[in-house]
């Protein structure tokens, strides 16, 4: 298995880091540098802003939930954070480098919505391309690695079988990904993320549409791979219920990150039963603090 | 142990890194965020120029091309039907071809010949636009351009597989062709194959270009009347290039099309490998791998 904390250390640039929110009581976050770290992050899509202005981290080794409404920019936070999001401004590090640069691109796995695979090949031949795009081997692995080591086509047939096991797709490897259901395609589509053991994975609602059962798999899976294999998750609901599985939440509503801690600390700062009921409370004060600004701007 | 062998080969694509330059919280205030931004943009929309500049030159990495080329046969062939009807249309077109030239084999001959050129670019053109358009809208290519693939790789790989597949189709129509429906070519009919396989590969990177900006299969079938047609039109199949007006002779001049068609023409009454052969195919070829280095520069990584 990799190692993921050693080789880290190293690479990170240590900037003057500007006092951020104050880390609420709680599980205290593993030391050394964060997964994700954004300031002043804003992305522009079209005339929209669509996030203005973020300033959050994601801890290392930990399951963060990224909530809020649909349409608040979760999906957009998320694509800025793989790379794939134009127009981002701002600081964005991630791992210890720009999102988006090219040596990210095999330590992150990033699911999206819509689960991207192809219809028309089985489970077990998307997850062969994909592991063949990720771990190619030497171009003539297969002549020199007689007799030695495992060659890139063993690693990558295992990495195929484990990620299968762990989405629990096994007994459909040979069928066309077409013909699955939506939640089973969805799966495929996590699997082909954990293909490289990424050290950070970035689910955009992975549990969506799936049955309770298969839902606390998942986020059984999530916790297993951030405490056993060291990886960190981000993953984004809309459902407020699932917060309360996260080892930490991002609180977002209209592309501004509303509170950032622990459940614990969160349901404890605003008084609340639950996660939920947290969640409007901070809806309500912002919505507050915005109407004092109107008033003072208006003056 | 995976990460190791990536940084050593994913090289090439560090200007991406640039986009996300430091900046200082401090300068930033609300009011210039605007401003801020149009100027980040231009540094990001720079950065990308530079990445897609790059990846035209960049090395190829042929383990991650040859598994792309081997994807999209392997999606081929859960397509059974597909495959069929792109090896026995050509086949059915030149039999009837035959017998509407019954009575004049010289005719066959010539229209025959270009139509051996210009199948394999009409299908593979359509094929690879319909499979690239498909790759953008089920977010597989967003997915593959987040990981370590090149898009030289993405390219290549496409253009080897439908390239393999034209390899098939044309040696069926040609041996058809030459040797049951008698097409009577005077130069080798390898010659004429090797021209096919260009146009076909010609057809892929025409393809994988317009599909960028086709935002659905309606679009992208459109396209082809747009893109085809008035290179059949100008390519010499329907009346002599000279003869036409000077400024449609003129435009002939620099469509692939033109090309294709004078090389396949070449072949047939020449016995030897002619000047003029030569020039036609390496214009084919050229314009091929320009159409491609297009292609790959409609590619981002990062999209609005």
């Amino acid at each position: 298995m990799v190692n993921f904390s050693p080789d880290r250390s190293d690479r990170l640039p240590d900037p003057p880091d500007p006092p951020g929110p104050p880390s609420p009581p709680g599980r205290s976050d593993p030391p050394g540098p964060p997964a994700v770290r954004a300031r002043d992050l804003t992305v522009v899509r079209g005339t929209r802003t669509v996030l203005r202005d973020l300033r959050f981290t994601v801890p290392r080794g930990r399951v963060t939930g990224l909530l809020g409404p649909s349409g608040c920019g979760k999906t957009t936070l998320m694509r800025a954070i793989a790379g794939t999001q134009a127009k981002v401004t701002g600081t964005l590090e991630v791992l210890g480098r720009p999102a988006g640069d090219a040596s990210l691109r095999p330590r992150i796995g990033y699911v999206t919505q819509a689960p991207s695979v192809y219809g028309d090949l089985t489970v077990r031949q998307n997850l062969e391309y994909f592991a063949a795009v990720l771990d190619p081997g030497p171009p003539r692995a297969r002549l020199r690695s007689r007799g030695r080591a495992p060659g890139a086509a063993e690693r990558r047939r295992e990495n195929v079988a484990r990620a299968l096991a762990d989405v629990g797709l096994a007994s459909h490897a040979d069928a066309l990904a077409h013909t699955l259901s939506g939640g089973q395609r969805s799966r495929v589509s996590l699997a082909v993320a954990l293909l490289g053991t990424p050290e950070l994975l970035v689910l955009d609602e992975p549990t969506v549409g799936l049955d309770p059962v298969l839902r606390r798999d998942l986020w059984r899976l999530f916790h297993s791979l951030a405490a056993d294999r060291g990886a960190t998750l981000l993953v984004s609901s809309h459902v407020m219920d699932e917060a309360e599985r996260c080892d930490r939440l991002l609180l977002m509503r209209e592309g501004r990150v509303l509170a950032d801690g622990t459940p614990d600390a969160l349901r404890a700062r605003t008084d609340s039963g639950t996660v939920e009921a947290a969640f409007l409370r901070l809806v309500d004060e912002a919505g507050e603090e915005d109407e004092a600004r109107e008033k003072e701007t208006a003056r | 142990m995976r990460r190791g062998t990536d940084a050593g080969t994913d090289t090439g694509t560090g200007t991406d890194a640039s986009a996300h330059a430091y900046t200082d919280p401090r300068t930033h205030a609300p009011a210039p965020v605007t401003a801020g931004t149009d100027a980040r943009t231009d540094t990001a929309g720079r950065t990308r120029t530079g990445a897609d500049a790059n990846a035209g030159t960049r090395p190829l990495h042929p383990a991650r091309t040859a598994a792309t080329a081997a994807r999209v046969l392997r999606q081929l062939g859960h397509d059974p039907r597909t495959i069929a009807l792109l090896l026995l249309v050509p086949c059915v077109m030149l039999l009837l071809l035959r017998y509407v030239f019954d009575g004049s084999p010289r005719a066959f001959d010539s229209i025959g010949a270009s139509l051996l050129g210009v199948f394999p670019l009409i299908t593979m053109f359509l094929v690879t636009s319909i499979a690239t358009l498909r790759e953008r809208t089920s977010g597989t290519l967003e997915r593959l351009l987040a990981m370590p693939l090149g898009k030289a790789d993405l390219i290549a790989g496409y253009a080897l597989a439908f390239g393999a597949l034209a390899l098939l189709q044309s040696a069926l129509a040609t041996g058809l062709a030459v040797w049951a429906l008698g097409l009577d070519v005077t130069g080798s009919a390898w010659l004429l194959l090797l021209v096919a396989m260009l146009d076909a590969v010609l057809g892929t990177a025409l393809g994988l270009f317009v599909s960028a900006f086709a935002a659905s299969e309606f679009q992208a079938v459109q396209f082809m009347p747009a893109v085809i047609f008035p290179q059949l039109l100008l390519c010499g199949l329907f009346a002599p290039r000279p003869a036409m007006h000077p400024v449609l002779e003129a435009v002939s001049d620099v469509l692939p099309m033109s090309y294709a068609v004078d090389g396949m023409n070449e072949v047939l009454r020449h016995g030897d490998v002619t000047a003029a052969f030569v020039r036609d195919v390496l214009v084919v070829a050229a314009c091929a791998l320009l159409v491609l280095v297009l292609g790959a520069a409609t590619l981002r990584r990062r999209t609005a």
